[in-house]
C-alpha cells in the first residue's frame, strides 16, 4: 500500500510536469489553432538561462523569479516577431515555423552550453519527507507545491482580472474582440508570453531529475502531447487534469505492468493518444469540432 | 458645426467585388440617421466600412479625424461602437462579462459600472440573467445585451446592424424607445441600418436610401416619409 501511495505521488510529480507543459500548449492553441511544437526547446532554453544565473552565483528563487521574467518577455517577443508576420498563412505553415523554433532553440543551447549534461539543483531539501506514515521525496512534493501555486495564480488571472478576461475574449472571438477596442494581436503575445512561463516552470522543476542537456525536454514534450490529447486540447483544465492522470498511468504501469517496465514507460504515453484519437478525440473535456460544410 | 460622421467617395470592397462606390455623406453630432435599401444594397457593408471591418478606398472623417486607414480596435477607442450583424456577442461568457468587455475601450474606465447599472434598467432581463452564458439568451435577449454592450462604451457614434430582427413587436418598440432616451441623455450619435422601414423612419431624423452600393436619395425623414418611390418600395403603401 506505501509504495502504490509513494508511485501515485510520484506519479502526480512529474505529471504536474507533464499539467504546466500541457496547459502551455493548450493556452496558445485555444487562441490560435496552433500547437507551439517548441514549447518543449523554449523550456529548456529558460531553464539554460537559469542554469548560467546560478552559475553566476544567484540565489535560488531569485534566478527562478529572473527566469520567469526573461521566458515571459521572450514568449512575447517570438509572437510579435516570428509568429505574426505568418499568422495569416495556411496553418501548416505556422506548424513548420514552430518546428524550425524547436530546431533553432536545440541547436542553440548545445552550440552555447554543449551537449555534456549538466547538474541542475532543486530548490528542496534531499531528506525524504514522511507524511501520513509514507515517505516521500521532498522534491517530488516540492514539484506538486510549485506547479499548484502556478496554476492557481493563473487560474485567478483568467477568472478575475480584466486583462485575464480580454484575454479569453480575444482567444474565443478575435472579431469581437476587436468591436469593444481589444488589441487581439497583443493579447495573442501575452498568451505566448504566459505558455513561455509555464514551460520554463516545467523545465526549471523537471532538470534536477532529468539532467539538463538540450534534448531533456524532448520526452517531457511527447508527454505533454499526449496529456493534452487527454484532456482535450481545446480545455485549459483538461490539460491538468490530463497531465496527472498520465503521470500517474505512466508511473503505475511501469511499476506494475512488468513488462513494461522502465524501458517501455514512454511508450504508454503514445498508447494513450492512440487510444484517445480512436475511442474520444476531443479528449476528456474537449469539445467536438463541428465544421459547417 | 463639424459632422460627427463624413464619408467623401467612398469605395469599399470584399477582395476584387466592390460593394458601396462613391458614397459620400454627412452625419450630424447627436443625429439619429437610418440607411434604408433591399437585400445586398451595402448596407451592412457601410457600416463595416465605419468600423473598418472591410478593405475601403476613399475618405472616412470621424469628427474631423481621418480613420481610413485605421484599425477596427482603435476605431472604437475613438468612440465609435458597433453591434454587428449577427450580434456579435461572447456566447461563452456571462452577461456581464460581456457588458465588462463592452467597456474595455472606453475613455473613462471609471464611469463603467454606473453605466452598467444605467443598462440593467433599461435591460431587465439582462439583470436577471447577468450570470448566464451569452450563448445560452434567446435571440432577442442577445439583441438587447448586443446593444447594451454597445453603449457600455459610452461611444459618440454608435452603428446599429437591424437592431429589430427577430424580435417581437412590442420589445422593438421598447428598443427603439430606449435608443430614443440614449440619444437625448447623451448626445450619441446613431446610424441605423433597418430592414422594418416604417420603424426606421419614425425614429429617424435623416434617412439615406441605399441600392446597388450607392445613395440614391437622402434627406429628413419627414420629407422623405412623403416621397412617392420610398413609400412604394419601403412602405408598401
Amino acid at each position: 500500500m506505501d509504495v502504490l501511495m509513494q508511485q501515485i505521488v510520484s506519479g502526480l510529480a512529474t505529471g504536474s510536469i507533464y499539467a504546466s507543459l500541457a496547459l502551455a500548449l493548450v493556452m496558445i492553441y485555444k487562441a490560435t489553432d496552433v500547437v507551439n511544437f517548441a514549447q518543449g526547446e523554449m523550456a529548456m532554453f529558460a531553464t539554460y538561462l537559469c542554469w548560467s544565473m546560478l552559475q553566476a552565483g544567484l540565489p535560488y528563487w531569485v534566478a527562478f523569479g529572473a527566469t520567469l521574467v526573461i521566458a515571459f518577455a521572450g514568449g512575447v517577443l517570438i509572437e510579435r516577431v516570428v509568429i505574426r508576420p505568418v499568422e495569416r498563412a495556411p496553418l501548416l505553415s505556422i506548424l513548420i515555423v514552430t518546428i524550425g523554433l524547436l530546431t533553432i532553440f536545440n541547436s542553440l543551447a548545445g552550440w552555447i552550453y554543449s551537449y555534456v549534461q549538466k547538474p541542475f539543483p532543486s530548490p528542496f531539501p534531499a531528506a525524504p519527507l514522511t507524511v501520513g506514515g509514507v515517505t516521500f521525496g521532498a522534491h517530488d512534493l516540492g514539484q506538486i507545491g510549485v506547479t499548484l501555486v502556478a496554476l492557481l495564480a493563473i487560474f485567478a488571472f483568467f477568472r478575475f482580472t480584466p486583462l485575464g478576461l480580454a484575454m479569453r475574449a480575444a482567444a474565443q472571438n478575435p472579431v469581437s474582440s476587436r468591436l469593444v477596442g481589444i488589441r487581439v494581436g497583443w493579447m495573442l503575445a501575452l498568451g505566448w508570453g504566459l505558455a513561455a512561463m509555464f514551460g520554463a516552470v516545467a523545465g526549471m522543476l523537471i532538470a534536477p531529475t532529468l539532467f539538463l542537456d538540450p534534448n531533456m525536454m524532448g520526452s517531457v514534450q511527447i508527454y505533454a502531447f499526449a496529456a493534452a490529447t487527454l484532456g482535450g486540447f481545446s480545455s485549459p483544465v483538461g490539460a491538468v487534469i490530463g497531465g496527472l492522470s498520465v503521470g500517474v498511468i505512466e508511473n503505475l504501469t511501469g511499476t506494475y505492468v512488468k513488462f513494461i517496465g522502465t524501458d517501455l514507460k514512454f511508450s504508454v504515453a503514445l498508447i494513450i493518444i492512440l487510444i484517445v484519437l480512436v475511442v474520444k478525440p476531443a479528449g476528456l473535456l474537449g469539445r467536438r469540432a463541428v465544421r459547417r460544410v | 458645426m463639424t459632422p460627427i460622421l463624413e464619408a467623401r467617395r467612398l469605395n469599399a470592397f470584399y477582395d476584387e467585388a466592390q460593394v458601396l462606390h462613391e458614397i459620400s455623406f454627412a452625419i450630424a453630432p447627436g443625429g439619429i440617421t437610418t440607411i434604408l435599401g433591399a437585400n445586398g444594397a451595402g448596407k451592412t457593408t457601410l457600416l463595416r466600412a465605419v468600423s473598418r471591418m472591410v478593405r475601403t478606398t476613399g475618405e472616412l472623417l470621424f469628427d474631423g479625424r481621418s480613420i481610413a486607414r485605421m484599425a477596427t480596435e482603435d476605431v472604437v477607442r475613438l468612440g465609435i461602437a458597433h453591434a454587428p450583424e449577427g450580434r456579435g456577442t461572447f456566447g461563452d461568457l456571462t452577461v456581464e462579462e460581456n457588458l465588462k468587455l463592452g467597456a474595455w475601450g472606453r475613455r473613462d474606465r471609471a464611469g463603467a459600472p454606473a453605466d452598467m447599472k444605467r443598462m440593467y434598467r433599461y435591460f431587465p432581463r439582462l439583470h436577471e440573467r447577468s450570470r448566464s452564458a451569452a450563448g445560452t439568451l434567446s435571440g432577442g435577449e442577445q439583441q438587447m445585451l448586443a446593444i447594451a454592450r454597445a453603449l457600455m462604451l459610452a461611444p459618440r457614434l454608435l452603428l446599429l446592424d437591424e437592431p429589430s430582427l427577430g424580435l417581437a413587436p412590442l420589445v422593438v418598440r421598447d428598443i427603439f424607445g430606449i435608443l430614443r432616451t440614449v440619444a437625448l441623455e447623451t448626445g450619441v450619435a446613431i446610424l441605423l441600418v433597418e430592414q422594418n422601414a416604417a420603424l426606421a423612419l419614425e425614429l429617424a431624423d435623416h434617412v439615406f436610401l441605399l441600392e446597388t452600393g450607392r445613395i440614391m436619395v437622402e434627406g429628413p425623414s419627414t420629407v422623405l416619409r412623403e416621397n412617392e418611390a420610398v413609400r412604394r418600395a419601403y412602405l408598401g403603401y
